[in-house]
């Protein structure tokens, strides 16, 4: 038994001072190895009698299994140690920077314009389209414009040029959205809701207008769709897209060609310290044009006025882009400014939806 | 349109408030754009008397006062020489605005002596320049309101002026008197009757009339003599200056004063200057006129004129000639009133560029049935204001027959504006607005040209009832449930594009749809079909080709700022003519100078093809490209020949993608390297069956293979021709070919011949049924080895 003990000192003391894995190797080696200090003793049981065997063996296989987990341990913490030591040594600056990576940008124009089409996809409105090259009839006089009216004049219209020999009018560079209600309804006829945005063109440049901008124009044409329907979504777009628990609106009469009855909108809103504010205020601003279609663009969409009626609107995206998110120049807009797109601008995961929001 | 508060009140009966005439004027659809009212800076004024006046004890030229105001006696000190005592006066108290001196009054101690407000003078509360003296009133009482003291002795000092803006379709608010209609029928009191009694003739007309085109249905005319023309009253000197106007003698004055006042645009001549009959005709090509404005135009075959024997007198409902107009030493005038035609009008001003108010009025359409009527009131008005007599009326052709009438449906007039206006109140509108109502016939009067059907009576109805009032009604979902989608593919392609762009990290771009001439030829455009005829620029004459140039520009302007890498992009149509529909939506992208900012990891390094390649690939992957796709070298010419190529498919063309043509890049001042990609969204092919079901996924518990071999070919040989003769080795063990190295240049030539380099692939063999044996891999290898030295000539690299 002596042996055993004395056995146990040793090894436990030369475990406890192995200096690294290799030392403690070498130890289980000498001591638990085929050859092993402790191996031999075990196969020495054979040689002894059934009892000496049950008592030496029961303390041989105490002692090989404290040696044992001494030096896993011992192992381990040397591990521990030189994994320690290592870190230590390993410092790098993270203040540095990471690894570059360029971060895009998508327009306010086509984050509005998705907002919008959100918006107006919940109350059941398709996206149709048009072309920008328009032939004046659809842009004129399907919509009730004749060529000597003067709203005709008014709308500062492109011409394209005409060759030599082409007795037609000169097509147009579409002037608002509104052809595309024709094409809409001559397609699909009716019933139908619709919205259309897009470029618009006129002849216009100043501190607040460029010759180019957007518009959407919102059609729904049902059996007894009213001014009053057309109020209420109204409302609701706003109340929507602002992002506030409420707006109110007031119609006020006016007059489009292709609208009957007209009226003008205004929200509103405050303004205080040069911020908008809309859905409270004193102040009333107006954000688009609206009205029944009228008779007679109905029938030149090939839509009967007599069983269908309903309701159309059009208003400057650009222009509730600015109002919704601030910006204040609609000329910069269209200058591409590397740093007014990246303070403008969305990213690229920043999708417009109902369930999250419109914004962030 | 410009007109004041008390000159509505000549036809309008009412006690409305400005306020309320002003809310009703906007809320019709006469849009109220300003007002200015002088009573608004002088509300707070009173009338207050001197009682007792003193020598300032400290001051040569002070006065102390003791005033009599509404609030008892006061003492103020002033400074006027006529302030003295029994002097009714226009008192200042303290904390009222003093709008002549910008300042508010508080209760100041002058040489120590205290002052409670100020006795104003007329400049101190901008009347007029009068400041000799304080305000002395001939007439009130203590505590009586200056403003009203005002409307009562000198109207015209506290007359608001109201400016609005008429829409295109109202011609009949181009007068005060439609003006007061339409407010009369708001219920804002009652339309004052307007007498035309006629003035009968005394003399034959002398002057011969002869009308001789249609474009000018009416025309009526006659000569009064022995006028006094001179300045006119100071009434309507006073009216016509606050609308803007300057008058200019009596008769000149009754005719603007016609215009404004019922929208009856009249003209005066000078009967002595004219010489021989007067012929309203078309003017022949050539013909010219030196208009009242002082220019001389040159008229055009069909323009209207009115003639006489010297030549054109006048331009038909736009403007007067100087030869004959009146003057102040005019005794006969020859008066003329007529309908011309709105179209042959407007096009006459517009081809001329003649803005008169004439010309406004008739292009849009005045009342033709008032024509004699306003000659008859205008006749009475000049025999008033100018004395003279008058002769017989002579007119030539009739009155156009503007009869018709239109079906007043009362309930479809509820079911489309959506409230509940009852069928009198419907009717009782109409009939306000002038309408004759006949059954369920409503008969337009003859000042609405615009009244051209049913429609337009809801319109007057709605409008008179006040869109302001309606409520919104919830409109019922198409469909009930769960809205279905909306959008349709391309619209979720061109989504899915500009997403994806900016996730590679592009700045998104909107850029004018017209570029100049010389960028547009660049880009394979420029033609005359897509040539704007009237730009607004020189820089914006033409439809743009593509996209390129627009952000290639942006990215010039952005260096020229100090932004030299750029990674820029635009989603939208490019035009490839001039009709409708010839657009294509395109994704371009832009990539300028170094890949990055220089950085500790040195991974700055310019932009190169492979960079557009490499995002090209990934919008495509985005919009469901097939993977197989074939890369040609046939690009257009902005790019660069040897360093661009086009991804397509058979015949169509899916993107190019490359290094943009130096030249290009010189010409639009960009400083390189410039790569950029351009994707034809819409040519991508749609998958043949939609379904959300996914492919089965094949795993195979085989280990995969990979081999790899360096081939030896001609500097020219593209890796694709190599990918594809391998992967053609065997089909169903080849999975992938994957170029993995390239060597080339010099020290390749020298190791491998002139004229070669090495491109390295690696083949993984996936096999399917059973694990291959090295017989069976050597087998393919030497097969793949084959196929490439067949397609490119290529040797193993040693």
């Amino acid at each position: 038994m002596n042996g055993i003990d004395t056995l146990r000192g040793a090894y436990l003391e030369r475990i406890k001072t192995a200096a690294d894995e290799a030392a403690v190797e070498e130890i289980r080696l000498a001591a638990l190895g085929k050859k092993g200090e402790i191996s031999l003793k075990m196969r020495e049981l054979g040689k002894m009698t059934p009892e000496e065997r049950q008592t030496t063996g029961a303390s041989l296989n105490r002692l090989k299994d404290e040696i044992d987990a001494a030096l896993r341990a011992r192992k381990a913490g040397l591990a521990d140690a030189a994994l320690d030591a290592r870190l230590a040594s390993e410092w790098l600056d993270v203040t540095l920077p990471g690894r570059p990576r360029r971060m895009g940008t998508i327009h306010p124009v086509s984050q509005v314009m998705e907002e919008l089409t959100t918006i107006f996809a919940d109350m059941g409105f398709a996206v149709a389209e048009g072309p920008q090259v328009e032939s004046d009839w659809f842009n004129f006089d399907a919509l009730n414009i004749p060529p000597e009216h003067p709203a005709r004049q008014e709308h500062d219209t492109f011409f394209m040029n005409r060759a030599e020999g082409d007795d037609r009018p000169p097509h147009v560079l579409r002037t608002h959205t509104s052809p595309v209600q024709i094409r809409a309804m001559t397609d699909q006829g009716a019933p139908i809701r619709v919205i259309a945005p897009g470029r618009v063109y006129r002849m216009d440049m100043d501190q607040t207008h460029t010759p180019m901008f957007h518009q959407v124009e919102g059609l729904a044409i049902d059996k007894n769709i009213s001014m009053a329907h057309l109020k209420w979504v109204l409302e609701e777009f706003c109340r929507a897209f602002f992002e506030v628990p409420s707006v109110e609106l007031r119609f006020r009469a006016s007059h489009f060609p292709f609208t009957e009855p007209s009226a003008e909108v205004d929200i509103r809103c405050s303004w205080k310290d040069g911020q908008l504010k809309i859905g409270e205020g004193d102040d009333w601003m107006e954000i688009l044009g609206s009205g029944m279609v009228h008779p007679k663009v109905l029938k030149a969409a090939g839509v009967d006025p007599t069983e269908w009626q309903g309701f159309a609107f059009g208003m400057g995206i650009d222009r509730i882009a600015m109002l919704k998110y601030g910006i204040p120049d609609l000329r910069a807009f269209f200058e591409s400014d590397l740093r007014w797109l990246r303070h403008y601008g969305f990213a690229a995961l920043d999708m417009p939806d109902l369930a999250g929001g419109l914004s962030r | 349109m410009k007109f004041t508060l008390s000159w509505l009140k000549t036809h309008l009966d009412t006690q409305a408030s400005l306020d309320d005439i002003v809310y009703a004027l906007t809320d019709l659809g006469l849009e109220v754009e300003g007002i200015s009212d002088p009573t608004a800076k002088l509300k707070s004024f009173t009338l207050a008397k001197v009682v007792h006046a003193e020598q300032h004890p400290d001051a040569d030229r002070l006065r102390v006062c003791r005033v009599q105001t509404d609030e008892g006696e006061k003492q103020i000190v002033c400074g006027a020489p006529n302030a003295r005592e029994g002097i009714t006066v226009v008192l200042c108290k303290p904390g009222d605005y003093v709008p002549g001196i910008d300042t508010t009054l508080g209760i100041g101690k002058i040489r120590g002596v205290e002052s409670h407000g100020m006795m104003a003078s007329e400049r101190e509360l901008e009347l007029s320049e009068e400041h000799d003296g304080i305000i002395e009133l001939p007439s009130g009482e203590v505590g009586d309101r200056f403003v009203d003291w005002l409307a009562a002795n000198r109207p015209a000092q506290v007359d608001p002026m109201i400016h609005i803006k008429i829409t295109p379709n109202r011609p009949d608010a181009l007068g005060v008197r439609g003006i007061a209609r339409d407010l009369a029928a708001r219920g804002l009191g009652t339309l004052r009757p307007l007498a035309v009694t006629p003035v009968p003739g005394t003399f034959t007309n002398p002057v011969n009339l002869r009308l001789e085109t249609p474009a000018c249905p009416l025309f009526a005319g006659r000569v009064i003599r022995n006028v006094t023309n001179g300045p006119s009253p100071a009434w309507l000197q006073a009216r016509l200056r606050a609308i803007g106007l300057r008058p200019i003698s009596t008769l000149v004055d009754i005719t603007n004063l016609f215009t404004f006042d019922l929208n009856r645009p009249l003209h005066v001549f000078d009967a002595a200057k004219v010489q021989g009959d007067l012929v309203v005709r078309a003017a022949r090509e050539g013909e010219e006129l030196l208009a009242l404005d002082g220019k001389t135009y040159a008229l055009r075959e069909g323009m209207v004129v009115i003639a006489d024997d010297a030549g054109i007198e006048s331009l038909g409902g736009i403007m007067g000639g100087e030869t004959s107009g009146c003057t102040e030493t005019t005794t006969d005038v020859y008066l003329e009133a007529a309908y011309f035609d709105p179209i042959t009008t407007a096009t006459t001003g517009r081809a001329l560029k003649i803005n008169s108010d004439a010309r406004y009025r008739f292009e849009r359409g005045i009342d033709p049935a008032f024509t004699l009527d306003g000659m008859e009131l205008a006749t009475r008005m000049i025999l008033d204001l100018c004395g003279g007599e008058a002769s017989e009326v002579q007119v030539a052709g009739a009155v156009p027959d503007t009869a018709r009438a239109y079906r007043l449906d009362t309930d479809r007039v509820v079911s489309l504006v959506g409230m509940d206006i009852p069928a009198d109140e419907q009717r009782a509108t109409l009939t306000a607005l002038g309408f004759r109502l006949e059954g369920d016939m409503a008969h337009v009067p003859s000042w609405r040209p615009d009244v051209l059907g049913e429609a337009d009576l809801v319109e007057e109805i709605a409008r008179v009832a006040s869109l302001t009032k309606l409520q919104g009604t919830p409109l019922p979902r198409n469909q009930p449930g769960v809205p279905r989608p909306i959008l349709t593919p391309l619209q979720q392609r061109e989504r899915a594009a500009r997403r994806m762009i900016a996730g590679l990290g592009y700045n998104e771009c909107v850029t004018y749809s017209f570029i100049n001439a010389a960028d547009a030829a660049m880009f394979g455009g420029g033609q005359d079909a897509v040539r704007v005829e009237n730009p607004i620029s020189s820089e914006m004459t033409h439809l743009r080709p593509d996209l390129l140039p627009g952000l290639l520009r942006a990215a010039a302007r952005n260096q020229a700022r100090g932004f030299a890498d750029l990674a820029l992009f635009e989603v939208g149509p490019a035009f490839t003519g001039g009709e409708p529909g010839e657009q294509v939506l395109q994704a371009t992208g832009l990539l300028v100078g170094a890949s990055a900012q220089r950085d500790t990891f040195a991974s700055r390094r310019l932009v190169d093809v492979y960079d557009a390649k490499s995002d090209a690939e990934a919008v495509l992957a985005t919009l469901g490209a097939p993977a197989k796709v074939q890369v040609s070298r046939k690009v257009a010419s902005w790019w660069h020949p040897g360093r661009s190529g086009v991804i397509g498919l058979g015949p169509n063309m899916l993107a190019t993608f490359g290094e943009v043509h130096p030249r290009v890049l010189q010409a639009m001042d960009v400083k390189g390297p410039a790569v950029a990609f351009t994707i034809q969204i819409a040519a991508i092919p749609y998958p043949k069956v939609k379904t959300p079901t996914r492919a089965a996924l094949k795993l195979s518990d085989l280990q995969a293979v990979d081999r790899d071999f360096a081939f030896v070919v001609d500097n020219r040989i593209e890796a694709l021709t190599l990918v594809n003769a391998a992967a053609g080795a065997d089909k169903v063990l080849i999975e992938s070919v994957r170029v993995f190295d390239q060597f080339t240049g010099e020290k390749a030539e020298s190791q491998m011949g002139a004229g070669k380099k090495s491109i390295a692939l690696t083949v993984r063999l996936q096999p399917t049924d059973k694990t291959l044996t090295e017989a069976e891999i050597e087998a393919v290898s030497a097969k793949v080895v084959e196929k490439v030295a067949k397609a490119t000539g290529g040797t193993l690299r040693a």
